[in-house]
């Protein structure tokens, strides 16, 4: 029996194990791989070597990345935790890169040829302040030059070489705020600038050798600062006072403290309040007043006075030494279509080094930062070029007027994602110059069938890869057969929308979300979240799709919403709207109009639902399912969950036809003192379910009960709702929920003791499975819940089902008393997750697979089987034959069903699937800091032949076989004639 | 005096709360789930209850028994509530329970009575109006038994059409954690047809089912280890598999060669008919063989 059952497992793992995994050489054939970094907060050049011209950049994904400055390639890239934001970075020794992260509580140290970390080091932290990162622009190894840093407030010389503490300096007493740690080249004085209660300024100055209070000086200054500040040189700083309409100058000269004032007034007439550009000029100050840019030089004495001014939408970058001690500076203004970029000397404004003008695609929107580099030409003059990181995040070198590479950062944080199809075939477009003359047919398939017979030499090996990788069209821009061909949708933080085509992931067209208005309050809506507007497949086939963009105005959830419609195919805006109104919830809603767009339903922060499309069509259908309209919200923080109904239309001199007033139907109200909601969800609106029934091996019937307003909640005790480890099991307990979102019925309620979040759950058909922390195991768990309906179980007699004596076909209401139980098991799992999803397909025949993002950023894919609620220890021999696994206390990870192979999704936030036309495939696409695409087809591809099959060998064998018989009849008609006439 | 009227007044209802009702409810002793320092098992306390004429109308209060000091049980009320479509709450019954309370804490509770109020004349009318217009009928418990109405009410609706049989049917399955109402299901005790039919109750008095749920514990994932599978598979026996059918067995198998059978009549009766053909064709192939 034990032989058995072992011979049957190993059976079963191997036929799974081939299901899952891919051969080396089809790496890359259906899948794609994109690698980002985020929008750039820092960026340090590195000229030493000429050979190597290299940029590191930290960003705003905590990615600290070496890129090629000729190609804009990663050299190499860390991705921080979520939680380990840059705050700072340098190089120092010329070869180590400086991180300073966790708010100052982090430094390390990057080996610059191929970042690998030479040191870390975690400094005492002990409150929350500005973290200040200076490295010493000297390449001696000497420890006289320590790496400063401040954070948490204690300022700590570290030394470049091993990372070793040297000194650390207290400066946590009660409300005094350093603003700046300088250091003059040369000298080995530190001077400590700092405000206490933000009147008094304080200066320390500080023997960098020893980390000893050589002096300190302190002065109260009557007006108080408002904190933003400019350092002009290494013994000034310009701060605004706490009005924001005098500049102070702070002079700090031998540790002695002199105020200047200069009232904006002075330097620009008719000024209202200004601001501190951030750039770091020498002698000079950038101020931004009645939304103007002005320069203000400042004299050796702190007198201030002006020297230019700009436009408000310029964007300026550090000044940088040239040559004979000059300083320049780099800006770039938009002017329509174009930007400007100007390089000028500080000392002389109107002395412009460089001016060009670059063509720039609307699309990328102004210019946030500007980055500049210098490099000696051929002719050994002065060379400029920056690097710009624009309005979409996305980060361009410009150099000798012409963008040189451009890299799609926003593509880095993805918001939401959507698919399209792409546009049918049409008759004027030939197949035929995408597909290669009949002689190359041949010789692939004859270079194929070489293969496949284990005859092909090395260079055809790569021949055929190459084949393969450019095969069958892939990357065409028209709907195929199957439905691998087609456009993913994604939406990024920056409120740009990109199509990716995926076959090859390359990006078919963007656009930036625009502000219909204008107005001065909501220049960018950053994207919000994604739907499908219209898809056109039985009427209006005309017309082409469209996706609904949800945007705001603003970070906070009242702020106004601003919806936009973008054309699937062209990607061009058809209209776009200021709705007025904020956007709490957007509902699609399972009916659309005539022209196939589906009505949507927007709540907004006062409890009123607005209805879309805005047309009295749209109006009169949605009046017809009036009475059958119900949502919910889920307040989160309060740990209440209400459910409602439509009421009648808004009352109000600004309401419309088009709003409508609801009504409380249900609450759930959990007790604060001991639950508190940490995860929701629902099923996907548009997941098909191919059968209600499910049979069991004993020939009965199990009737799923298939809803869609069922609502999965998870609820963890308040105390354990921090870190893993923060609680002990006694204090902890998680509880699940599924509630009917009609009625507010809790139809399934399930407390795990000594558990905790977080919890990352799908939810499918009729099944939820979702995975938590059990404190008592120390393990991760998996929970699977199946519910199913009893009310029908009464359908499985077969003359019942002929006579029509059944209630299959009577519509359910949530009204009536659900009749559902629960099957429900755990298992172990050996790893911490950060998203789980499920494989869907076109008709839901297949069998799914969950898609388990691992905390290695990689994606797992688990059999559904191995999370069946009727597995049992010794499954009888029935039910191994239906495939149910004997039960494991823990769920297997096999290395080959990483469907992301050797490839990391860095930073991965998500996974959605997505079904193709073929029944046994999926489309995956998980993002993160990277995009990761590929196919999968769970139950192997059953319906079609793999894009290796040999067709020449099939024709082959027939011609062969034809020719055969022709032979053999041939000669049998000859020897039937020779044995006739003998 | 005035204590003692209060006593013996408070102890009247206590008694006429406890005899007044000819309840059929399974009345579980408590020391049964009463392991110390576990925590309470899932427990479905069932109650039904036929509306009563008295009108009880009281504030939720708690009363300790004077018999038992010593008892943690405590007494408490809870007022039941509903409104017609969009009317204000009115009371509308009454829930009457005991609360144990846990040596380790825990409070639940037990042995749930409900009174419930029937409709006066105007609420009829109302409750008529609710019925044609397909209108909602809501109810609503406070969140906290012990201290109503807690942070916020439970609220819970039905269409009006779906209460109506003979009398007023209505079906409470009240969640609690504690002594705290998370959510309360309020419906017809069976199925309610769609589409809902207008259909007036011959009897104007409700019909009332009432369960507590509390939070069901999941069971600990089992944990086995190589030992354990390894003895059973040493001991375990073939277990024969369970014997199934003939037909189950060979259907494969048979329904080809049913088939074949099949065939093979018809073929046979085909050549039953022609047999003299047959033989015709035979006697001409002959000749030409003997000619060599």
């Amino acid at each position: 029996m034990a032989i058995r059952v072992f011979l049957t497992l190993l059976l079963f793992l191997s036929s799974a194990i081939l299901s899952f995994s891919l051969y080396e050489d089809q790496a890359g054939l259906t899948d794609w791989h994109q690698r980002y970094i985020g929008k750039v907060k820092h960026a340090v050049f590195h000229t030493q070597k000429t050979g190597r011209k290299r940029v590191i950049v930290s960003t705003e994904e905590n990615v600290v990345a070496s890129l090629d400055l000729r190609h804009g390639e990663i050299f190499w890239r860390h991705v921080l935790g979520t939680k380990d934001a840059i705050d700072g970075a340098g190089i120092a020794l010329g070869k180590y890169v400086i991180t300073l992260s966790s708010e100052g509580s982090t430094l390390r140290a990057w080996n610059l040829p191929d970042g690998q970390m030479v040191w870390e080091t975690s400094l005492l932290t002990a409150q929350h302040s500005k973290s200040l990162l200076s490295v010493p622009i000297n390449l001696k190894v000497d420890k006289d030059y320590p790496i400063t840093v401040f954070g948490g407030g204690y300022l700590h010389a570290v030394s470049a070489i091993d990372g070793e503490v040297l000194w650390k300096k207290d400066f946590t007493a009660e409300g005094f705020e350093v603003q700046r740690v300088l250091q003059a080249p040369g000298s080995s004085i530190i001077y400590v600038l700092g405000f206490l209660h933000s009147s008094e300024a304080v200066v320390y100055q500080i023997d960098s050798k020893s980390g000893e209070v050589v002096a300190q000086k302190s002065t109260v200054f009557p007006g108080g600062f408002s904190g933003e500040i400019s350092s002009v040189s290494s013994d000034k700083v310009v701060v605004l006072d706490s009005t924001r309409s005098i500049l102070v100058t702070i002079g700090f000269i031998d540790g002695d403290i002199s105020f200047q004032k200069t009232p904006i007034s002075d330097l620009v007439e008719d000024s209202g309040t200004a601001e501190i550009l951030s750039p770091l000029l020498s002698n000079m100050l950038a101020v931004k007043v009645n939304k103007r840019t002005i320069f203000v030089n400042v004299g050796d004495k702190g007198k201030l006075e002006v020297v230019d001014s700009l436009s408000d939408e310029t964007a300026m970058s550090d000044s940088l030494p040239v040559a004979d001690d000059q300083e320049a500076f780099a800006s770039v203004h938009h002017e329509g279509s174009k930007i400007h970029l100007m390089v000028k000397l500080v000392n002389d404004l109107n002395n412009v080094l460089l001016r060009e003008t670059i063509q720039m695609d609307q699309n990328r929107g102004r210019v946030h930062k500007v980055f500049m580099n210098n490099y000696i030409r051929t002719d050994r003059s002065n060379g400029f070029r920056a690097l710009i990181v624009m309005e979409d995040h996305s980060l361009l070198l410009l150099q000798q007027g012409a963008i040189v590479w451009s890299r799609e950062e926003g593509l880095a944080s993805v918001t939401d994602v959507t698919t399209a199809e792409l546009p049918l075939e049409k008759d004027g477009v030939s197949v035929a110059k995408v597909e290669h003359t009949l002689f190359e047919w041949l010789k692939g398939h004859v270079l194929k069938l070489k293969g496949s017979l284990l005859l092909a030499s090395p260079e055809d090996v790569v021949a055929i890869q190459e084949l393969r990788v450019k095969s069958s069209g892939k990357n065409k821009l028209t709907r195929d057969h199957n439905g691998f061909r087609k456009l993913i949708l994604a939406l990024t933080r920056a409120g740009k929308l990109f199509a990716l085509h995926t076959g090859d992931g390359r990006i078919v067209w963007s656009m930036l979300l625009n502000s219909p208005s204008q107005s001065q309050s909501c220049e960018r809506p950053n994207g919000v979240s994604l739907y499908q507007w219209q898809v056109p497949h039985h009427h209006a086939m005309d017309e082409n799709p469209s996706v609904l963009v949800v945007g705001k105005c603003g970070s906070d959830s009242s702020a106004p919403g601003v919806l936009s419609f973008v054309d699937v195919y062209t990607g061009k805006e058809i209209s776009s709207s200021d709705i007025g109104h904020s956007v709490v919830q957007v509902m699609p809603l399972p009916i659309t109009d005539s022209k196939e767009q589906r009505l949507h339903l927007i709540a907004d922060t006062v409890g009123h639902v607005h209805l879309y499309p805005k047309t009295s069509e749209a109006l009169s259908i949605f009046q017809r399912e009036f009475q059958n309209v119900y949502w919910y919200t889920v307040e989160a923080d309060d740990g209440i969950i209400r459910g409602h109904v439509m009421k009648g239309s808004c009352s109000g001199e600004t309401a419309d036809e088009y709003c409508f007033t609801t009504r409380e139907l249900w609450t759930v109200v959990f007790p604060s003192e001991s639950e508190k909601i940490i995860s929701t969800l629902t099923r996907k609106p548009n997941e098909v379910v191919h059968t209600q029934a499910k049979v069991n091996t004993d020939q009965d019937l199990l009737y799923k009960y298939v809803s869609r307003n069922l609502l999965f909640v998870a609820t963890v005790s308040p105390k354990g709702a921090g870190e893993i480890g923060s609680v002990t099991p006694e204090e902890s307990s998680l509880v699940v929920y599924l509630i009917d979102t009609i009625t507010g019925r809790i139809l399934h309620r399930l407390s795990h003791q000594g558990c905790q979040g977080p919890v990352h759950a799908v939810f499918s058909e009729n099944w939820v499975v979702y995975h938590y922390f059990n404190i008592r195991a120390h393990k991760y768990e998996v929970t699977v819940v199946e519910i199913y309906d009893q009310s029908r179980a009464e359908n499985k007699n077969v003359w019942k089902l002929i006579l029509g004596k059944h209630n299959l076909t009577a519509p359910i209401t949530s009204y009536s008393r659900p009749e559902v139980f629960t099957k429900s098991q755990s298992y172990f799992f050996a790893q911490s997750v950060k998203t789980i999803a499920v494989t869907s397909t076109a008709k839901g025949i297949t069998s799914k697979q969950l898609l388990i993002g691992t905390i290695g950023d990689q994606i797992l894919a688990l059999d559904k089987r191995f999370v069946d609620p009727r597995r049992t220890l010794n499954p009888s021999q029935a039910e191994k034959e239906e495939g149910i696994i004997p039960l494991t206390d823990t769920l297997p990870i096999i290395p080959q069903a990483y469907v992301t192979h050797s490839h990391k999704v860095e930073g991965l936030r998500g996974i959605v699937t997505a079904p193709s036309k073929l029944e046994s495939t999926t489309h995956v696409f998980a993002y993160g800091v990277d995009l990761f695409y590929t196919r999968l087809a769970p139950s192997k591809t059953y319906d079609s032949l793999t894009d290796d099959f040999s067709y020449a060998l099939l024709l082959i064998t027939i011609v062969a076989l034809v020719a055969a018989i022709y032979i053999t009849w041939v000669l049998s008609e000859k020897k039937e004639l020779s044995e006739k006439w003998r | 005096m005035a204590k003692l009227t209060l006593l013996f007044f408070l102890s009247f209802l206590i008694f006429s709360s406890s005899i007044a009702f000819q309840s059929d409810e399974l009345l579980v002793d408590d020391d049964e789930f009463g392991l110390e320092g576990a925590k309470p098992r899932s427990t479905d306390l069932y109650t039904s209850s036929s509306s009563s004429p008295q009108q009880q109308q009281q504030t939720p209060t708690i009363r300790r028994r004077y018999s038992d000091p010593t008892d943690l049980d405590s007494k408490v009320q809870f007022t039941l509530e509903h409104a017609f479509g969009d009317s204000d709450f009115s009371p509308a019954g009454t829930f009457s329970a005991r609360l144990k309370t846990w040596s380790h804490g825990g409070k639940t509770l037990t042995k749930l009575r409900f009174s419930r109020n029937d409709f006066s004349a105007e609420e009829k009318d109302t409750f008529k109006n609710l019925l044609k217009g397909d209108d909602f009928y809501r109810i609503r418990l406070p969140s906290n038994v012990v201290s109503p109405p807690g942070r916020e009410f439970v609220i819970a609706s039905v269409r009006a059409r779906c209460l109506p049989r003979d009398g007023l049917d209505e079906h409470f399955i009240i969640h609690m954690e504690g002594a705290n109402i998370l959510a309360v299901s309020y419906g017809s005790p069976g199925a309610c047809q769609y589409p809902r039919q207008l259909k007036l109750p011959a009897k104007w008095s409700f019909n009332s089912h009432t369960i507590l749920k509390s939070s069901e514990q999941a069971p600990r994932t089992p944990i086995f280890t190589e030992e354990i599978l390894g003895s059973e598979n040493v001991e375990g026996e073939v277990e024969p598999p369970p014997e199934r059918s003939f037909w189950a067995k060979y259907w494969m198998y048979l329904i080809p060669l049913g088939l074949v059978v099949m065939n093979a009549v018809t073929q046979a009766s085909n050549m039953a008919e022609e047999p003299a053909g047959g033989q015709a064709g035979g006697a001409q192939v002959q000749p030409a063989a003997r000619r060599r």
